[in-house]
């Protein structure tokens, strides 16, 4: 693909924290409607690389490119990433007691897609369509964000962002850690449903291989102490899966 | 960021800070003296009952020492001698909003009263300097027998219902700023609710102070008959002076058998303002008092809302926030004293300190020897947003009856990174987010007051937000 088509381009990406050196030169590209997967074993980058696209403060990025639709993310504090359409569904979402979920919901989607969006009935239908597809109750809206929530119920409710938050590029980190068999079919449609068929992208961060039988990536990419090892179609998830890391540190 | 620096430029460091022109028709020199006391009191036309408790209230007053507990240093601070005692700004209590004098209409349009009279309001006494200038009470309240009242027409019109309750809650000895208060009173509101009337709609007065130096001492008097319920709202805000207020008011309420309760403050007072206030409650069989206590402004807070339960089966709610910012110290808390079997009382306080301000929690709960079977449950939660503010926390328990059950749990938070990028990665800057955080820990006191005044105070917040980043 051309690099002027892509909607991601990560160039030459090298960050850390605290001064130690975690992404080690990633190179990576996302076109519109494309849902991608990386992959590798705990401590090989993956959540640093989502925190450096979304923009934590607390990562320093060296040197390298971030670019999303021409524009460099680079220069965006987290919230300005957001607006300009960056979406991560976190591992680990934080809760804040007292913080109404349907009040939420509302303040992000008019920060993020405008007022409109977030007025009443307009809302309250996009709302309950999500809401419905991610076999959500009513009940949720009232309760404060991700206090008290289960593992699965906090997973449902990045995925229920992403569906009314309309991001052109969603990362999703270890979104099926957490969630049972259904649930990772009922949030793999969620994400099938937000990023196919849309000019939106998508980088799925797993451990394994279980939540990509649902969404079926165009592309699969191995990361391994901060580079990408190797990339490849649907089906090196497939042989990860059988035959683990191994072959990799090999080659 | 610039978008809110510009903001924070038009609305000012304090949104309430402005003032009007001193308009008074009397107003006392400066000081303290046992003339002007009984100046004061022949000025109402007092009855000489009144006045004599007032003399005896000053004497009492130049006699007791400052606390030596809570904020000495701040307390020090205070001149006596450079407070002026009484001011009146309009000859009559006004009844109707269009007789009401022009440019205090200007100073309560600019408070948002009208508008909420509309859609909360069954009554309306508003505190304006020393006495009330604009009182109304809706017409079914007046047949239902209820009395809404400010104090001194309290006084003047049901005599005897004020000298058989006045003082009885908190005597005129009970402390140094409620002894100066019961000796120079002006304005605050006076209701009586008769036997088995429930006002359902909440009653409500603002309170301000607009003079330079004034002391503003109002004093409230609340009795709610047999069977009988209501909820007061009182909301607080003042402009903003350079050089010292003394806010000391008294609340006294009466909840007699079966009878409810429920009095709501929000005080905003500017940064310069010491707000040293008693209030308590007495509660007879099966009866309820509740207070709701917001404290956001001021120099120094000293306020402990107290329930006195004396009756069998009664039950006592404090639920209080305080928020410090630079320069202030909020000491506030709650007293419930348990002298009745089967009483039960719940304490929630909440505070958040930032910028160097500092917030205590100062409660105390007792359970008298006879006091069977009783349940107490104290909580107290403070949020400091940095490294130079402070949170302590004074709890005071003694319980001399075995069968009570009694609850306590603290916690100290502070705002993580993790949670304010959270909150960011959904659009929200980083004060927007802090503002979320903060009004979200105020939320179960924010959700038991009138929707309008839990818009106006997690407004207030997030303009308290602003700017507090690095």
């Amino acid at each position: 693909m051309a690099g002027s088509n892509a909607l991601l381009e990560i160039k030459g990406l090298h960050a850390g924290i605290d001064g130690n050196q975690i992404l080690k030169g990633i190179d990576l590209e996302i076109g519109p409607g494309e849902i991608h997967a990386i992959m590798g074993r705990n401590g090989s980058g993956k959540t640093t690389t989502a925190n450096v696209i979304m923009g934590h403060p607390e990562f320093e990025v060296e040197k390298g490119e971030v670019i999303l639709d021409g524009e460099d993310l680079l220069e965006m504090e987290a919230w300005e990433r957001a607006r300009a359409g960056v979406f991560l569904s976190f591992q680990y979402p934080q809760a804040v007691p007292g913080l109404q979920v349907g009040n939420f919901l509302r303040k992000s989607v008019s920060s993020i897609r405008g007022e409109e969006a977030a007025k009443g009935s307009i809302f309250r239908e996009d709302l309950s369509k999500a809401m419905e597809s991610l076999d959500v109750p009513r009940s949720f809206l009232a309760r404060y964000v991700n206090d008290g929530f289960s593992g699965g119920e906090k997973k449902r409710f990045e995925i229920l962002q992403l569906m009314l938050l309309k991001p052109k590029l969603a990362v999703l980190d270890e979104t099926d850690s957490g969630l049972d068999i259904d649930g990772i079919r009922t949030v793999s449609e969620g994400i099938n449903a937000a990023i196919r068929d849309s000019d939106s992208g998508a980088l799925i961060i797993t451990h394994y291989s279980r939540i990509l039988e649902h969404i079926n990536p165009d592309k699969v990419h191995v990361l391994m102490d901060g580079i990408i090892v190797s990339s490849g179609g649907p089906e090196l998830a497939t042989k990860l899966e059988e035959q683990g890391y191994e072959w990799l540190q090999q080659e | 960021m610039v978008e809110n620096k510009e903001a924070r430029e038009a609305v000012g460091d304090y949104k309430a800070g402005w003032h009007d022109p001193e308009n008074s028709t009397i107003r006392f020199d400066f000081g303290l003296s046992e003339e002007v006391v009984r100046e004061i009191s022949s000025l109402k036309n007092e009855p000489a009952w009144m006045t004599e408790i007032r003399v005896k209230a000053f004497h009492h007053f130049m006699e007791r020492p400052m606390p030596n507990w809570g904020n000495t240093s701040m307390l020090e601070e205070i001149d006596f001698d450079k407070i002026c005692y009484y001011l009146r700004s309009s000859d009559a209590t006004e009844k109707n909003w269009e007789d009401v004098p022009e440019d205090i209409r200007n100073t309560f349009d600019k408070l948002g009263i009208p508008e909420a009279e509309q859609k909360w309001l069954s009554g309306v006494t508003a505190q304006y300097e020393s006495e009330a200038v604009y009182h109304s009470i809706r017409g079914d309240l007046e047949e239902q027998g209820v009395i809404f009242l400010d104090m001194d027409s309290g006084l003047r019109e049901y005599p005897e219902i004020v000298k058989k309750w006045f003082c009885s809650v908190v005597p005129l000895t009970d402390n140094k700023f409620s002894a100066l208060n019961t000796a120079v009173w002006s304005g605050g509101s006076f209701i009586y609710v008769p036997k088995g009337i429930k006002v359902e709609m909440p009653v409500q007065a603002y309170f301000r102070i607009n003079a330079k130096n004034m002391g503003q001492f109002e004093r409230t008097l609340i009795i709610a008959d047999e069977g009988s319920s209501i909820h007061y709202v009182e909301g607080c805000t003042a402009p903003t002076y350079s050089t010292d207020s003394l806010h000391s008011a008294v609340v006294e309420l009466i909840a007699l058998p079966g009878a409810h309760i429920r009095y709501s403050t929000v005080q905003n007072w500017s940064s310069n303002v010491y707000n040293l206030v008693t209030k308590r409650g007495i509660a007879h069989e099966n009866a309820t008092i509740e207070w709701v206590d917001g404290n956001i402004g001021s120099k120094l807070t000293m306020k402990y809302p107290a329930v006195i339960l004396k009756g069998e089966g009664s039950h006592a709610e404090v639920i209080s926030v305080a928020y410090s910012g630079e320069g202030q110290h909020q000491d506030a808390g709650a007293k419930i004293h348990h002298l009745a079997s089967n009483t039960t009382s719940k304490i929630l306080s909440k505070s958040i300190s930032k910028n160097g301000g500092r917030g205590s929690y100062r409660g105390m709960v007792t359970v008298s020897p006879k006091a069977e079977n009783c349940k107490l449950n104290v909580v107290c939660d403070a949020l400091i947003l940095d490294e130079s503010s402070r949170s302590d926390t004074y709890p005071t328990m003694e319980v001399s009856n075995p069968t009570a059950r009694c609850e306590h749990e603290a916690s100290v938070s502070k705002v993580s990174d993790e949670q304010l990028f959270y909150l960011m990665s959904r659009g929200h800057s980083e004060e927007e987010a802090l503002a979320m955080i903060v009004n979200g820990f105020f939320e179960p006191f924010t959700r038991e007051l009138p929707m309008e005044y839990a818009v106006e105070l997690n407004q207030l917040m997030a303009l308290e937000m602003e700017g507090s980043i690095g």
